[in-house]
């Protein structure tokens, strides 16, 4: 179907970031606009996730320019998950940055950047085009960079020169890879590259060209050995901000990798390997990495590195049970991660610090708080029956089942060091009795009045409640996921959908 | 003219990788710059270099007869270059401030906060 609703999503969420430049230093109007855009923008998503569901296929050829030659913005039913994944989150984080972030930060345009990031996510997740995702991802990073170094305390300028670094080269690697892909095909519409790239006659050149577009992603997703931008920045911006980068940006990166080597490239024998190897090197640091780590921040930091190679595995095995398992799983860890590093700034807020060693006795303080956190952490670990369960079934059944025994280790691995650090998280900070007395001055919480208060938690129970949501309504989830797998591992459908679409008059 | 401008694009990501790996926070910041230039000239060569040649059509054809420029690669250098401004102008700006926080320009001095756990 081709309609202009497509880019509602996009331009609502414009419209807030222009609209918030006019009041600009107004926190409080600001705060109001940024939430009233996100509600609209989150109802929009919702419509187009299930439009999308319905129809199978929304297509806007940008000014009536038929694909190939025009920008063509596509929702199948991937990039519509990963829409209103987008559109959960922000909103989520949208609410809770209201009461979390410091005052100055909302001043000199917090909001601002934050719509247009999520702008260019959502515009990344729709389109159709190589070089208009490439736009996207600067729309993104740049939004990003700011978002990283808002603030200048000297810990957030260190880490943002490793982090402008790396993406910029990223971005260089990508760029680099689309010239070459245009010189050898003479297209950019992602659909016609499928096409013309099976006709290619020099096949060493596409291989070369597939391992450039797999760098570039994987350093945006940071996968082994090129994920050490993310520990040592993601720790440093306020949680709010944390909770978008842990949760979407790194998904930004497996979401773009899964199109381009589902659609345009379909890995061979020694691309398969590439990836299951970098998979399981990347989960097995990640783990290793997480195991030692005394700040909240850096050793979630390290599982989502960690997890980042589930994902890379599933792509790696390139089996249709599998990519249901990395549809289910991104679905899983986007919520779950954002919400992890939204409640590490509560509880930075209830002790002053993040430090396990030094923190100890929310439960007893806070029984209700930790019983939400306590359904995030878990869902983390996925015990049965919440949501990191189902999708890691998958993994295990499916590298069993094509006999990937190192990757069945890895994964086992991964999982288990994930437990140990989330069981020993779950002891230090809540059960174990707190080191030191607590005043009243250190707990800037239970301070607040009922409306920041709720602007804190509500977020986290919504998440908290959608993870539940998943987990104990996996049929439903499973069956959405079987369908995208379905969709992605046969691409001739999208194909036809963009290229054969006559405009209706 | 293939020739030097593969030579020149050659040249363009040796030389930025070669600054990539300095210490030196301006190194590294022209070395992305060397770089992404090289990208950029790679998109202008791989599309194709057809000289004397319009990419619009004449008032009185309705198809291409003789070998025609290919407009699209401009329109991509054009968007890339403009991209890169703006990363660069904020690179700029980051690379000032950490300067003026840390008083180095060494990027081995940025690495004391991951040593602690």
């Amino acid at each position: 179907m081709i309609t202009n609703f497509i880019l509602a999503p996009i331009l609502i969420h414009m419209i807030t970031a222009v609209l918030l430049l006019f009041f600009w230093q107004k926190v409080q109007a600001q705060k109001i606009i940024s939430i009233v855009g996100n509600s609209i923008a989150f109802l929009l998503c919702i419509r187009l996730f299930i439009a999308t569901q319905r129809e199978g296929f929304l297509i806007l050829q940008a000014g009536n320019w038929q694909a190939p030659f025009g920008i063509t913005f596509v929702s199948d039913s991937f990039s519509s998950i990963m829409v209103l994944l987008t559109a959960i989150i922000s909103l989520t984080v949208g609410i809770y940055s209201t009461a979390a972030l410091h005052i100055n930060r909302i001043k000199f345009g917090y909001f601002f950047i934050f719509h247009f990031l999520i702008m260019g996510l959502l515009g990344a997740f729709l389109t159709g085009d190589i070089f208009n995702l490439y736009v996207w991802f600067e729309v993104v990073i740049i939004s990003s960079f700011v978002l990283l170094t808002l603030g200048g305390k000297k810990m957030q300028m260190e880490a943002g020169i490793k982090y402008v670094t790396m993406n910029m080269l990223a971005s260089i690697i990508f760029l680099t890879a689309i010239g070459i892909l245009y010189g050898i095909t003479g297209t950019l519409n992602m659909a016609d590259l499928s096409l013309k790239i099976a006709k290619v006659e020099h096949t060493g050149l596409v291989s070369v060209t597939a391992l450039l577009f797999f760098i570039g992603f994987g350093i945006k997703s940071a996968v082994f050995p090129l994920y050490f931008w993310l520990p040592s920045s993601y720790h440093t911006p306020p949680s709010a901000i944390a909770a978008i980068f842990g949760g979407l940006l790194t998904k930004m990166g497996v979401y773009a990798m899964i199109r381009v080597f589902t659609l345009i490239f379909q890995p061979d024998e020694f691309m398969r390997n590439v990836f299951i190897a970098i998979a399981i090197m990347t989960m097995i640091t990640g783990a290793l990495g997480a195991i030692n780590k005394r700040s909240i921040r850096r050793l979630i930091s390290y599982l989502i590195v960690c997890h980042i190679g589930y994902l890379i595995a599933g792509i790696g095995i390139y089996t249709e049970l599998a990519m249901i398992g990395v549809i289910f799983y991104l679905v899983h860890d986007v919520i779950v991660k954002s919400n992890i590093l939204m409640i590490t700034g509560i509880i930075q807020k209830i002790r002053e610090t993040i430090d396990i060693t030094r923190l100890g006795g929310l439960g007893k303080d806070y029984p209700k708080l930790s019983f939400v956190f306590a359904i995030a952490l878990f869902s983390l670990v996925g015990i049965p029956p919440l949501s990191g369960f189902w999708p890691k079934i998958q993994f295990f059944g499916e590298s069993l089942k094509t006999e990937q025994y190192f990757l069945l280790a890895a994964f086992i691995l991964a999982s288990f060091v994930t437990l140990f650090v989330i069981a020993r998280l779950w002891t230090e900070v809540f059960w174990k009795e707190s080191p030191k007395p607590i005043t009243e001055k250190i707990d800037h919480f239970a301070g607040l009045n009922f409306w920041k208060k709720f602007a804190l938690i509500a977020p986290i129970t919504a998440l908290s409640f959608v993870s539940l949501y998943i987990g104990f309504n996996a049929d439903s989830v499973y069956e959405m996921a079987q369908k995208t797998a379905h969709e992605l591992m046969n691409p001739s459908v999208y194909i036809e959908a963009v290229l054969h679409h006559k405009f209706a008059k | 003219m293939e020739l030097l401008l593969v030579l020149l694009i050659g040249i363009l990501y040796s030389a930025g990788i070669f600054l990539m790996l300095r210490r030196s926070m301006v190194r590294l910041l022209l070395g992305l710059l060397l770089l992404g230039n090289g990208a950029n000239i790679l998109i202008f060569l791989m599309g194709g270099l057809t000289k004397g040649k319009p990419p619009i059509l004449g008032e009185d054809e309705s198809a291409f007869t003789d070998a025609y420029a290919d407009p699209v690669p401009q329109a991509l250098i054009l968007t890339a270059i403009v991209i890169s401004f703006a990363l660069t102008a904020f690179a700029i700006i980051l690379l000032k401030k950490v300067y003026a926080t840390t008083g180095s320009d060494d990027l081995d001095s940025l690495n004391i906060q991951d040593l602690d756990i």
